[in-house]
């Protein structure tokens, strides 16, 4: 029997995974209106930020008054901490991705640096690494968590790649050093957003199996 | 004594003790079959068919049987059934109710004294009550006599399993709307029902054996009996006209009738025993 | 895209208790009874003292407090069954649909507010015999076949049950009887269902099933719970009334009373800290 608890907690998913998409689609916005010079859609991400911080707030009421009221046990206790923990990433990450559209308006004013090659690469990476952290948190897939995780250190790359790229044109020519250095933020804020993700992956792991992987290095015994 | 004397001695007054308790448990016990066999032997080779259904015969005259003296007693106990279970059984219900005022005490206080009245005395009153103003020994009075005395046993047993019906199964009946009186009758007189008839059983088998108050109630016919304002033969009192005759055939007719007479004292008690021990529906915890 | 439109709420959650307007929004309700200005005394003890609180129309309302404190008597109130008791004696108005209910009939008010009690009750009768019970008595009119089929469906026991309702009640397990009382009650169609810690009797698994009934149940009528167990309460209740020593010390929505209590004492006790 289905009980009256479960649909409170199915339903707390689905009003994360909403938020989820809204993260998503603002990073993939932020991004394009610097990849495209797109002024409009660099102010759609910013009309668009309360709503993000709106479902935070909702979803921490949600998983206090799931709490308090049922007595969750094992992987639906779990569950419950866990989306208060992704809830405060995806809340950074609309964060992130409300500077990269700021940062964007700001470099519009501004002659484009240099084409755009491994900016789109990167994008892509870290789109898919947040897309395929909810994905993970949907299907309680593990591999696909882990992928996440792997792929951090590829963007930490990218963001390194972007910025000694920046740093050359910036001593060439110093007419470029503010929108570089919008370009070398807007990598930064990418590099952020991969790392949130990250951590979402990390509350899969701790949502299916239990175990806190966080700060490897810490000696739990 | 040593110690292992003590316990010796222990161990032998013991195992004395449980035989002689067991000796006389058995002793109760062999007191009926014993009387059951003496009948039995004496007057078993006296039940046949003539028996059931011949009047019996003139005084001297080899034969007969004592149909009518059973088809009386059968004819009383029913009129006694009629007239003391409808006020024992109602007042029972009364008592069960009301069991807190100070007339339902006076009622049971009465009720147990009527119970220790020796059934003589009964008769006696409805010697008075019935015979007397109706100038006559009838079949109403007897049932008069034994209705009386069926009356206390009625009552209280009644009382008492009406009480010992849970008192949840009120407060469910009364929290759907029944008042107190539907209460009683669709709730709890069904719930006692198999202790109350077990009851009204056993008060019928403790009358159908007197004789008594049917000496000069009833008194006794040699034939059949017609109506209610006839005297009517029954079993207890026909036996003892017998026993006391001079006539060897009417000591042979005694020892049947009396073995008839416990047979079916015995049935009735076996059969209120099946029934209770049927149950009186207890909810499974 | 479009922005997002808010799902429906599952009953027990609200958007946000401390939200301005949402402890507004849940006082605003219709209340099926209330209880005004209650005091009760068995002879010359006091146990009840000064109750002010209402049983919200529809939803469920749950009475908790630590042992002996008079949730039971309160329950006992509200469908007169405390006149059983002869010394009891109560000043106060109570009212049930703004009618008062000493005023009225007792068996036609209890027709309306019905009970199920801690140990379930059946009757020495077949299934069909208890449901059809209240119905027969009442006079109901119609089938009482289907009566006694949709009170037992209501209830969550018509699968189990439907091939052997002229089966004692008595065979029936612990949690069945007392689906079997709650569907006994709901035979009448009453208003207000009143419900005396009705699982301190069962096992966890016939507790877990009558705990969903109950949150179905208020689609059908106004409930109140009596129960010891406030893991309890919080699970099912709309509304939670703690009371302590015959007084109520907070009323308020379920999710605002164990999240942010308003009384210290509430706090005391919903954490564990009494005593």
């Amino acid at each position: 029997m289905e009980r009256h608890f479960e649909k409170d907690l199915n339903e707390l998913k689905e009003r994360l995974l909403w938020m989820g998409s809204l993260a998503e689609r603002a990073v993939h916005q932020s991004v394009h209106a610097v990849l495209d010079s797109d002024e409009q859609l660099a102010k759609r991400v910013l009309d668009e930020e309360d709503a993000i911080n709106e479902l935070q707030l909702e979803l921490d009421d949600r998983v206090v008054q799931l709490l308090a009221l049922h007595q969750l046990m094992a992987a639906d206790l779990r569950f419950v901490l866990a989306v208060s923990r992704i809830n405060n990433d995806l809340e950074r990450i609309g964060d992130q991705a409300v500077n990269i559209a700021q940062g964007a308006l700001r470099i519009l004013r501004h002659p484009r640096v240099k084409p755009y090659v491994d900016l789109p690469r990167m994008t892509e990476v870290v789109e898919e690494q947040v897309r395929n952290s909810l994905n993970a948190v949907v299907r309680r897939d593990v591999e696909l968590a882990q992928k996440v995780m792997a792929s951090d250190d590829q963007v930490d790359q990218y963001r390194d790649q972007i910025f000694r790229e920046l740093l050359t044109y910036m001593m060439g020519d110093s007419s470029v050093v503010f929108p570089a250095f919008e370009l070398i933020l807007v990598a930064k804020n990418l590099e952020r957003i991969g790392d949130h993700a990250t951590n979402i992956a990390e509350d899969v792991i701790y949502i299916v199996q239990g175990q806190d992987i966080r700060h490897p290095s810490v000696d739990r015994r | 004594m040593s110690s292992n004397g003590r316990v010796r001695w222990r161990k032998f007054v013991s195992n004395f003790m449980m035989t002689m308790t067991g000796v006389c448990a058995l002793i109760s016990v062999s007191v009926l079959f014993f009387i059951l066999g003496y009948l039995v032997y004496n007057g078993g080779t006296s039940i046949n068919w003539a028996f059931f259904t011949q009047l019996p015969k003139p005084t001297g005259e080899i034969g007969g049987g004592m149909a009518n003296a059973i088809v009386g007693s059968a004819k009383l106990l029913l009129a006694a059934s009629l007239i003391g279970v409808p006020i024992g059984f109602l007042g029972g219900v009364y008592l069960a109710e009301f069991s807190g005022s100070f007339v339902a005490s006076i009622v049971r206080y009465a009720a147990d004294l009527l119970n220790g009245v020796p059934s003589i005395v009964i008769g006696i009153f409805a010697y008075s009550m019935v015979v007397l103003p109706f100038k006559g020994f009838s079949a109403l009075a007897g049932a008069f006599a034994l209705g009386v005395m069926m009356i206390p046993i009625t009552l209280r047993s009644t009382e008492e399993f009406l009480k010992n019906v849970p008192n949840n199964l009120r407060e469910g009946a009364m929290a759907l709307g029944a008042s107190k009186s539907k209460t009683i009758r669709t709730v709890i007189i069904p719930a006692a029902y198999r202790g109350i008839l077990t009851a009204i059983l056993l008060a019928l088998a403790r009358v159908a054996g007197e004789t008594a108050p049917l000496l000069f109630t009833a008194l006794g016919n040699p034939y059949w009996n017609r109506g209610w304002t006839q005297p009517i033969a029954s079993l207890p009192v026909m036996i003892y006209y017998y026993a006391l005759s001079p006539y060897e055939d009417y000591h042979r007719q005694a020892w049947a009738g009396g073995l008839v007479l416990l047979a079916l004292i015995l049935i009735i008690n076996i059969v209120a025993r099946t029934i209770l021990a049927r149950g009186i529906a207890v909810p499974r915890s | 895209m479009e922005a997002s439109t808010k799902p429906s709420l599952s009953l027990n959650i609200a958007t946000n208790p401390g939200a301005p307007g949402a402890r507004e929004a849940f006082a605003s309700l219709p209340m099926r009874m209330t209880v005004s200005k209650l005091n009760f005394f068995y002879g010359a003890k006091q146990i009840l003292f000064d109750i002010n609180m209402g049983v919200a129309d529809k939803k469920v309302t749950a009475l908790i407090c630590p042992s002996g404190c008079g949730k039971s008597t309160l329950l006992r109130i509200l469908n007169r069954m405390h006149e059983t008791v002869s010394t009891s004696r109560l000043e106060g108005q109570i009212l049930l649909d703004g009618q008062d209910i000493i005023a009225q009939d007792v068996t036609s008010l209890r027709r309306r507010v019905g009970m199920v009690f801690q140990r379930p009750n059946p009757f020495p009768k077949s299934i069909f015999d208890n449901i059809a019970y209240g119905p027969r008595i009442n006079g109901a009119k119609g089938s009482i076949a289907d009566i006694v089929e949709k009170s037992l469906r209501h209830a969550a026991l018509w699968d189990e049950v439907k091939d052997q309702l002229h089966k004692s009640a008595y065979d029936l397990s612990g949690g069945q009887q007392q689906r079997l009382c709650i569907a006994r009650a709901l035979a009448v169609e009453p208003e207000v269902l009143l419900l005396d810690e009705p699982c301190s009797a069962l096992d966890p698994i016939s507790t877990a099933k009558i705990e969903e009934l109950l949150v179905d149940l208020k689609n059908l009528t106004t409930v109140a719970i009596v129960t010891h167990n406030m893991q309890q309460a919080a699970r099912v209740s709309d509304f939670t009334a703690f009371i302590l020593t015959g007084q109520v010390i907070e009323f308020n929505p379920t999710p605002h009373l164990f999240t942010t209590p308003g009384d210290p004492r509430t706090e005391a006790y919903i954490t564990g800290r009494f005593g």
